[in-house]
């Protein structure tokens, strides 16, 4: 027993050795300040390659700054990451990055630390009646007006549209389907003829589209709350994707730009998950300095179709 | 519930005219009939030969993992790993031929035996490890997915031929149907015309018994999960070939539709008794009322309510019946 606990001072001394001397030889070369600057960044979840290129941006520009990033994945379960939360407070994170898994549940975790004076950023998801120092999100009611534009312009301002929700109570699909809906209303020779969930799910946006094509033969136009449903939706349309069924995406996923890219989807709004993250990490950087930053930060989304989408593609 | 192995499905029969005693033995499959005819009714867009096709096509992939399941459940078990390892099963499959340059048809193999190799772990830490099976497949639930997640770094992997052959079709007839039936004739011909399925539906109905009859009960109980596990794979592959793609977060909560599937087909959570029929049917009720409900356009908020209540009604009405059948 002893001798595991002397094994484990010694290794900490080692490591709090190993830590300012790293801190001293960055502060000698890049004259940065001298905390501790173990920033930690809690996602809602891996499983979603927009959140793993949201973690990609902030990592470099994390390198950028000369911060250390603690990248947490909660799973998608809101009680998990309080846990994460309050274990990296506990361990004395100099600053925190969040992406909630529920605006509503990280109240409660953000709260102590926010009276503890930690610099907290919060990223794509608000956290609910606590003033975060800075909240970055993309545009989503733009971004849905945005692709109920792109659509309009694919199927000539008239004809039967279909429209696939995401999960249905989560807000990315409230703030998304409430633009579209505004905007497509205004093209009076476009009927939206069916909405339906399919959870932003790849597979559910198959099988959803291939029903709804059931009753509807005829519709000249799907809009689908990201791209994993609007490639789900051209599996479901095969050749008639893109030539006489047009699909409008959104996210600007990898493979929503390849789709587009292909010309099997028409556009996807592109949210940009790096720049989200790299955001995020700057603000933190600032707010480390003690500069200030907005309080809001609205990251604009992009309309991906075939005249641009060389500039997304590499 | 007898011993003997050669044992009837365990079905009760009702006495009388032969036509009550059909409704009685296939309560499920009447289900059915009334539902597609209210459909029919409903809306002309639901019977017709393409969406008929779809509705099977949609079906195919909860179908084959419930195939997969009634082994299980047949012998009093619970599968919870299923939908997580038809993840895991065509990611690793997808990733051998995308990324380590594997030919098609060899990742599809290494996947189905993969699905193998996972049900028997899970099979083994049940029968000699002594986990409950709710607990033992929880645990492989998690470590598939995690498993899934790590090889795919989260992003999707595009399939090869071979595997999106799976999800095509043969002269505009679905090859997942092919699939599906094949699987469900296997099913039915492993439960009921062998020595190992016969000897499930023993272990599931009084396991103390069998294993004082003299059956390996251990051995049978690795046999179901390693079954449940090569099922498992195979419906992963088919949902990617449907898709082109295996998603790092495909058929994440199909374990509770394949169980459901299976328990809408007449099959008891309790073990010893289950057919492979009833469990086409559980399957098939569940595509199709999705699919009246996207056609009917019915609000996305209510489709969970409507699903949940037939389910309960599916199996309420059976408990009921088994009830008056064999007072």
């Amino acid at each position: 027993m002893n001798k595991n606990i002397r094994t484990a001072l010694a290794a900490s001394a080692a490591l709090a050795l190993t830590l300012s001397v790293t801190a001293c030889g960055r502060d000698s070369t890049s004259g940065t300040s001298s905390d501790n600057q173990q920033v930690t960044i809690a996602l809602s979840t891996l499983n979603n390659p927009f959140f793993v290129d949201l973690r990609d941006g902030a990592l470099a520009e994390a390198e950028v700054q000369g911060i250390t990033l603690n990248v947490l994945d909660a799973q998608d379960d809101a009680a998990t990451q309080a846990n994460q939360i309050q274990t990296a407070v506990t361990a004395k994170t100099a600053a925190l990055i969040i992406n909630p898994v529920d605006s509503d549940a990280a109240t409660a975790a953000v709260k102590p630390a926010l009276d503890g004076n930690l610099p907290i950023v919060a990223v794509d998801r608000g956290v609910t009646g606590v003033d975060v120092d800075s909240f970055i999100a993309s545009d989503n009611v733009a971004g849905g007006a945005q692709a109920a534009d792109a659509l309009a312009k694919a199927i000539g301002e008239k004809g039967k549209v279909i429209w696939l929700q995401g999960t249905a109570g989560t807000s990315a699909s409230r703030d998304r389907g409430s633009g579209f809906e505004t905007q497509i209303a205004t093209y009076s020779g476009i009927t939206v003829v069916a909405k339906q969930t399919a959870d932003f799910d790849r597979t559910e946006g198959l099988d959803v589209t291939t029903n709804l094509m059931q009753a509807n033969p005829d519709v000249v136009g799907i809009f689908a709350e990201n791209d994993e449903m609007a490639l789900g939706a051209v599996q479901a349309l095969g050749s008639k994707a893109g030539t006489t069924v047009f699909v409008v995406g959104f996210d600007g996923s990898d493979d929503g730009l390849k789709a587009v890219q292909s010309g099997t989807m028409v556009a996807t709004v592109a949210q940009q998950p790096k720049e989200l993250g790299k955001a995020a990490v700057d603000a933190i950087a600032k707010l480390l300095k003690g500069e200030t930053v907005d309080a809001t930060q609205s990251m604009p989304v992009v309309t991906v179709t075939s005249d641009n989408i060389s500039d997304y593609i590499s | 519930m007898s011993l003997t192995p050669t044992a009837p499905t365990a079905r009760p029969a009702a006495r009388g005219n032969p036509v009550a005693r059909f409704v009685a033995n296939n309560g499920a499959l009447v289900g059915l009939v009334i539902l597609c005819v209210a459909l029919w009714i409903a809306t002309p867009h639901f019977m017709t030969t393409d969406n008929v096709l779809n509705v099977v096509v949609q079906a195919s992939t909860i179908g084959l993992l419930a195939f997969g399941q009634t082994f299980v459940i047949v012998a009093a078990g619970i599968d919870l790993s299923v939908g997580s390892v038809a993840a895991f099963a065509a990611m690793v499959a997808c990733w051998l031929s995308a990324n380590v340059g594997w030919p098609g048809p060899v990742a599809l193999v290494a996947g189905l035996v993969l699905g193998l190799v996972v049900g028997v772990v899970s099979g083994v830490s049940i029968a000699y490890g002594k986990l409950p099976a709710f607990i033992g497949t929880l645990a492989m639930l998690s470590v598939a997915r995690g498993l899934t997640l790590v090889v795919s770094d989260g992003r999707p992997i595009g399939t090869p031929d071979a595997i999106s052959f799976l999800g095509s079709d043969i002269g505009g007839f679905p090859v997942p149907i092919i699939v599906f039936a094949i699987g469900g004739v296997v099913c039915s011909f492993v439960l009921t015309r062998t020595v190992a399925g016969r000897s499930m539906y023993a272990v599931g109905g009084n396991l103390e018994a069998a294993r004082l009859a003299g059956l390996p009960v251990k051995r049978i109980l690795v046999t179901v999960f390693a079954l449940s596990g090569v099922y498992a794979a195979l419906a992963g592959m088919l949902l990617a070939g449907r898709l082109n793609s295996a998603q790092p977060q495909a058929a994440s909560g199909y374990e509770l539709d394949a169980i459901a599937a299976v328990v809408i087909g007449g099959a008891s959570l309790s073990g010893g008794s289950g057919r492979a029929s009833g469990t086409l049917v559980g399957a098939l009720i569940l595509a199709v009322i999705r699919n009246g409900l996207n056609i009917l356009n019915v609000s996305s908020f209510w489709q969970q309510v409507v699903i949940g209540l037939v389910i309960a009604v599916a199996v309420g009405i059976d408990v009921l019946r088994r009830k008056n059948t064999h007072p």
